[in-house]
C-alpha cells in the first residue's frame, strides 16, 4: 500500500450549517449527499434568529477524510453561509420523539406514566387504547426509553433527528 | 419595461455580445425582446449544439458564454452541454424558459423541473419568480459563473415573469451583488507559499503538472517563469494543454492514461510534484496508491474541495494559480537574490539529462506512408501547414472525444492557452463541432479546426446547417475509421477482442452530406494529399470538411485504467471484424426463427443446426 488512500476510522459527526432560507436549498444539500455517496444518519432544518437563514443539523458517519470532503463540498454551495463540524463533547444535543404506546388497561397506562416521569417526558395525548408520550434528550436516552416501552407495543413513533448548538458563547457566524 | 427586456438589458450590462440558442413557446417574450436588441443570436439546430457552442465560446475567449433553450425538452437538451461545461469549469450561463408560475407543478405542456435537473450539474442555479428580481439575479449569475473556480450557472425564467411589467428605475442593475456564502480565496496563504518555495529549492527531481486551472487563471506567463527560473520540467493534463509551450525544452507533454512516456516516468520518479490547477482525476493518476510514490506534493487549486479529494498532499495552497505562482516566484527570488542564481539546483542536472534522454528516445513516429492513412500523419501535416501558413498565434483546434481526441492530445503540440478546446471531464462525444462554432465566434480572426471522429461528428452533425447558414468558416477534419475507436481499442485490449457494437457501415458519405448542406468537402485517402487539402481548407474563407479515411486498426498506447503510470501498453492491432446484421436477420430473430438462419456472434450457422445452450 502506498501513501495515498489509507483506510481511516469511521465515527459519527454532527455538522451544523447556516444556509440561506431559499426554496430548493434542502434539495441542493440532500442532493449533494446522495450524489457523493455520503451517509446521512439524520438531518434537521429550522429557522434561526435571522429571518432569511435556516440552520441544518446533519449527522454523518464517516472517516476524517470523508468528513473533510463533506464540509468542503457544503462550503462550495452558494447558499451555504457557514459550516462547522461540531465537537461532539462540546455541544448541546437534543432530539425529540413522539411515541404512541399500546395501553389497553389501567395498569399498563400507569406503568407507562411512571416510566415517562422517570425519563422526564410528557404525556401529550391519551385514549382508551393508547398513550402518546413526548420525550426529549440525547439519542441514547430516547433509545433507552423506546427499549423500555417496546414490551407494551409501540403503535407509532416519530423522531426528529438530532439538533445541536455549540456550548458557551461561541456562535456560527457568516464570514465577513 | 417587461421582464424579458430587463433580462436582455442585464445581459448587455454584463458585456454579452452573442448568445447561442433555440426558441420555443416558453421563450416567446424573450425572443420578442431580442427583436429590438443588438445582441447577436446564433440559431443552432439543437439545444445541445447551443450549449457546446457557448462553452466553446467561453473556453476560447475566457468570457462567459450564454445559451438559451425553451422549457421542457429545450431544457433537457441543454443538459449534456451544461454538464460538459461543469466538468471542465467553463463559465456558461444557461437560460431556460419555463411555464408560467401559476402552472408550475401542474405538469403543464413542456413543463419540467429544470431547477432540479440542473442542480447537480451547475455551480448554482436560480428560478426567477418575480420580474423585479431579474437585474440582481443576472448580476449574481455572472459573478458566480466567472469568478473563483468558474462554472455554469442556470437561470430558469417562467414565461409570465418575462411578460410581467416592472419598474427598472426602482430595481436597477446593482453594481455589486451580495452573496454572503460565496467568497473564493484568491491569495495563497503566505506560510504555505514559503513552505512551497523551500520545497522547490530543496528538490532534486521536481516536476510540474499544469492543469486547466493554469489556462483559466491566465497563469501561463508565471508558469513559464517558474519553470525556467528553477529548471523544472512541465507536463500537463488534457485541460492544461496550452498552458506551457509544448516545443519548449522543459515540456514533457501530457501525463496520464494517454500520456507520454517522459511525462509518466517523470511523475512516477520525481521527489517533488507541483500540481497547479489540476484535480488529480483518475485519468491522470491511474493507481492512486502508486502515484508519485517518492514525491512530496504541492497542490495549488482555487477550489479547496479539490485538495485532498483524490490524493493526499503535503503542501496545499488554496488560491488563484496566477497569484500563487507570482507569490512563489517572489519568495524564491527573495531567498536567492533577484538574479535567481542558485535556484537551478546543481543536483538537478542528472534529472534533467535523464528526462531529456527519455524524450529523445521516445519521439513518436508520425511520417507514415500507409494507406489507409495513419492518424499520426494527419496530425503531423496539420502542424506543418500551421507553421508554413504562419498560423501559430491565430489557430484554435477543437476536438471531439475518443481516439481522435487522444491522438491530438498526444501528438499535436500546443503553444498557447485557450487554443486546444476539448471535453475532458465529462468526455462528451458530439462536443467538437458545435464547440468550433463557439470558438470561431469568440475569435473570428483565428483559424478554427475541428478534429473529430465519425462517431462524435454524427452526434451533432445537424450543426453543419448552422455553419452553412451563417457561413462560419471552420475546417472540419474527420478521422474516419467507421469505428467507435476507443471502445473498440478497449474491447480488443481488455475484453479478448470481443468487438460488440463498435462498427459503423459505409453510410453516410460525409462528402455528399457536407455538400448537401452546401459545404465544400473533400475525401482524402492518400497520405500524399493530406497537406495540400489542409492548405486549401485553411486558406479558404468558407466552411470546409475533410473526410480522412484512416486505418481502423490504429490505436493508442495507454495505461490500463487503475494501472501504474509507468505501465504503458501498446494497443492490439486487431482488424475490425464485427458484422452488422441486416434488418431481415433481426426480424427473423425477433420472430423466433433464429434456429433456421442463425444470428450468432460466430457468424451465420448452418441451416437447421440447433443452438446449444444450457438452461438453468
Amino acid at each position: 500500500m502506498g501513501k495515498h488512500g489509507k483506510k481511516q476510522e469511521t465515527s459519527t459527526h454532527i455538522i451544523s450549517a447556516l444556509v440561506l432560507n431559499n426554496p430548493g436549498v434542502l434539495q441542493r444539500i440532500a442532493g449533494l449527499f446522495s450524489r457523493r455517496g455520503y451517509n446521512i444518519s439524520s438531518i434537521t432544518v429550522g429557522t434561526t434568529e435571522t429571518p432569511n437563514m435556516a440552520r441544518m443539523t446533519i449527522v454523518v458517519k464517516g472517516d476524517d477524510k470523508i468528513l473533510e470532503q463533506v464540509v468542503k463540498q457544503l462550503n462550495k454551495l452558494i447558499e451555504v453561509i457557514k459550516v462547522s463540524d461540531l465537537d461532539v463533547n462540546k455541544c448541546v444535543k437534543r432530539e425529540l420523539c413522539l411515541i404512541k404506546i399500546h395501553t389497553p388497561d389501567e395498569s399498563s397506562k400507569s406503568q407507562v406514566i411512571q416510566y415517562t416521569n422517570v425519563f422526564r417526558g410528557k404525556i401529550v395525548d391519551i385514549s382508551h387504547e393508547s398513550l402518546t408520550v413526548e420525550i426529549t434528550g440525547s439519542s441514547d436516552k430516547i433509545d433507552a426509553f423506546i427499549d423500555l416501552v417496546r414490551t407494551f407495543g409501540i403503535k407509532e413513533m416519530a423522531r426528529t433527528g438530532l439538533t445541536a448548538l455549540m456550548r458557551g458563547s461561541k456562535v456560527l457566524k457568516p464570514r465577513k | 419595461m417587461r421582464g424579458a427586456e430587463a433580462f436582455i438589458k442585464a445581459l448587455e450590462y454584463e458585456g454579452v455580445k452573442v448568445i447561442f440558442g433555440y426558441p420555443g413557446g416558453a421563450l416567446l417574450p424573450f425572443y420578442d425582446a431580442l427583436y429590438d436588441s443588438d445582441l447577436i443570436h446564433i440559431l443552432t439546430r439543437h439545444e445541445q449544439g447551443a450549449a457546446h457552442a457557448a462553452d466553446g465560446y467561453a473556453r476560447a475567449s475566457g468570457k462567459v458564454g450564454v445559451c438559451v433553450g425553451t422549457s421542457g425538452p429545450g431544457a433537457t437538451n441543454l443538459v449534456t452541454g451544461v454538464a460538459t461545461a461543469y466538468a471542465d469549469s467553463s463559465p456558461v450561463i444557461a437560460i431556460t424558459g419555463q411555464v408560467p408560475t401559476r402552472l408550475i407543478g401542474n405538469d403543464a405542456f413542456q413543463e419540467i423541473d429544470a431547477l432540479g435537473i440542473f442542480m447537480p450539474i451547475v455551480k448554482h442555479n436560480f428560478q426567477i419568480r418575480r420580474s423585479k428580481d431579474i437585474p440582481a439575479t443576472v448580476r449574481a449569475a455572472f459573478e458566480i459563473a466567472k469568478t473563483g473556480r468558474p462554472g455554469p450557472v442556470h437561470i430558469d425564467l417562467p414565461k409570465d415573469v418575462q411578460e410581467e411589467e416592472f419598474d427598472i428605475e426602482s430595481n436597477p442593475i446593482p453594481a455589486k451583488v451580495d452573496l454572503p456564502g460565496y467568497k473564493p480565496t484568491l491569495k495563497g496563504h503566505p506560510k504555505q507559499i514559503k513552505m512551497a518555495a523551500k520545497a522547490i529549492m530543496a528538490a532534486e527531481r521536481p516536476v510540474i503538472i499544469a492543469g486547466g486551472g493554469v489556462n483559466i487563471s491566465n497563469a501561463t506567463e508565471e508558469l513559464l517563469k517558474l519553470a525556467e527560473l528553477c529548471g523544472i520540467p512541465v507536463c500537463t493534463t488534457l485541460m492544461g494543454k496550452g498552458s506551457f509551450p509544448e516545443d519548449h525544452p522543459l515540456s514533457l507533454g501530457m501525463v496520464g492514461m494517454h500520456g507520454t512516456k517522459p511525462a509518466n516516468y517523470a511523475v512516477s520518479e520525481c521527489d517533488l510534484l507541483i500540481a497547479i490547477g489540476c484535480r488529480f482525476s483518475d485519468r491522470i493518476t491511474g493507481d492512486i496508491s502508486s502515484f508519485a510514490p517518492y514525491a512530496k506534493i504541492i497542490h495549488i487549486d482555487i477550489d479547496p474541495a479539490e485538495i485532498g479529494k483524490n490524493i493526499d498532499v503535503d503542501i496545499p495552497i488554496v488560491g488563484d494559480a496566477k497569484l500563487v505562482l507570482k507569490d512563489i516566484i517572489a519568495c524564491l527570488l527573495k531567498s536567492c537574490g533577484t538574479d535567481g542564481k542558485g535556484l537551478n539546483n546543481q543536483n538537478r542536472e542528472g534529472w534533467l539529462r535523464y528526462l531529456e534522454s527519455l524524450k529523445r528516445s521516445n519521439i513518436p513516429k508520425m511520417d507514415y506512408e500507409d494507406i489507409p492513412i495513419k492518424p499520426q500523419r494527419i496530425v503531423k501535416e496539420l502542424m506543418n501547414v500551421i507553421q508554413e501558413l504562419k498560423l501559430k498565434d491565430r489557430f484554435i483546434v477543437t476536438t471531439d472525444v475518443g481516439q481522435n481526441q487522444m491522438w491530438m492530445a498526444h501528438y499535436f503540440k500546443v503553444h498557447l492557452p485557450r487554443t486546444f478546446i476539448s471535453s475532458g471531464g465529462l468526455g462528451t462525444m458530439g462536443f467538437g463541432l458545435p464547440a468550433a462554432i463557439g470558438a470561431k465566434i469568440a475569435r473570428p480572426e483565428s483559424k478554427v479546426v475541428c478534429v473529430t471522429g465519425d462517431g462524435g461528428f454524427m452526434m451533432n452533425i445537424q450543426e453543419l446547417a448552422t455553419i452553412a447558414d451563417y457561413g462560419i468558416p471552420v475546417v472540419i477534419c474527420i478521422f474516419d475509421n467507421r469505428t467507435l475507436g476507443m471502445v473498440y481499442q478497449w474491447q480488443n485490449l481488455f475484453y479478448g477482442g470481443r468487438q460488440c457494437n463498435v462498427t459503423f457501415g459505409e453510410s453516410p458519405d460525409f462528402v455528399k452530406v457536407a455538400k448537401g448542406y452546401g459545404i465544400e468537402a473533400q475525401r482524402v485517402t492518400d497520405p500524399k494529399d493530406i497537406k495540400e487539402v489542409l492548405r486549401e481548407a485553411l486558406l479558404s474563407d468558407e466552411p470546409y470538411l475533410i473526410d480522412f479515411v484512416i486505418d481502423p486498426s490504429e490505436g493508442l498506447p495507454m495505461v490500463p485504467p487503475g494501472g501504474k503510470l509507468k505501465n504503458i501498453i501498446e494497443p492490439v492491432r486487431a482488424p475490425p471484424r464485427e458484422r452488422i446484421p441486416s434488418f431481415q436477420e433481426i426480424k427473423r430473430k425477433l420472430l423466433g426463427e433464429t434456429r433456421e438462419k442463425g444470428l450468432s456472434k460466430d457468424g451465420p450457422q448452418e441451416m437447421g443446426t440447433p443452438v446449444e445452450r444450457e438452461t438453468y
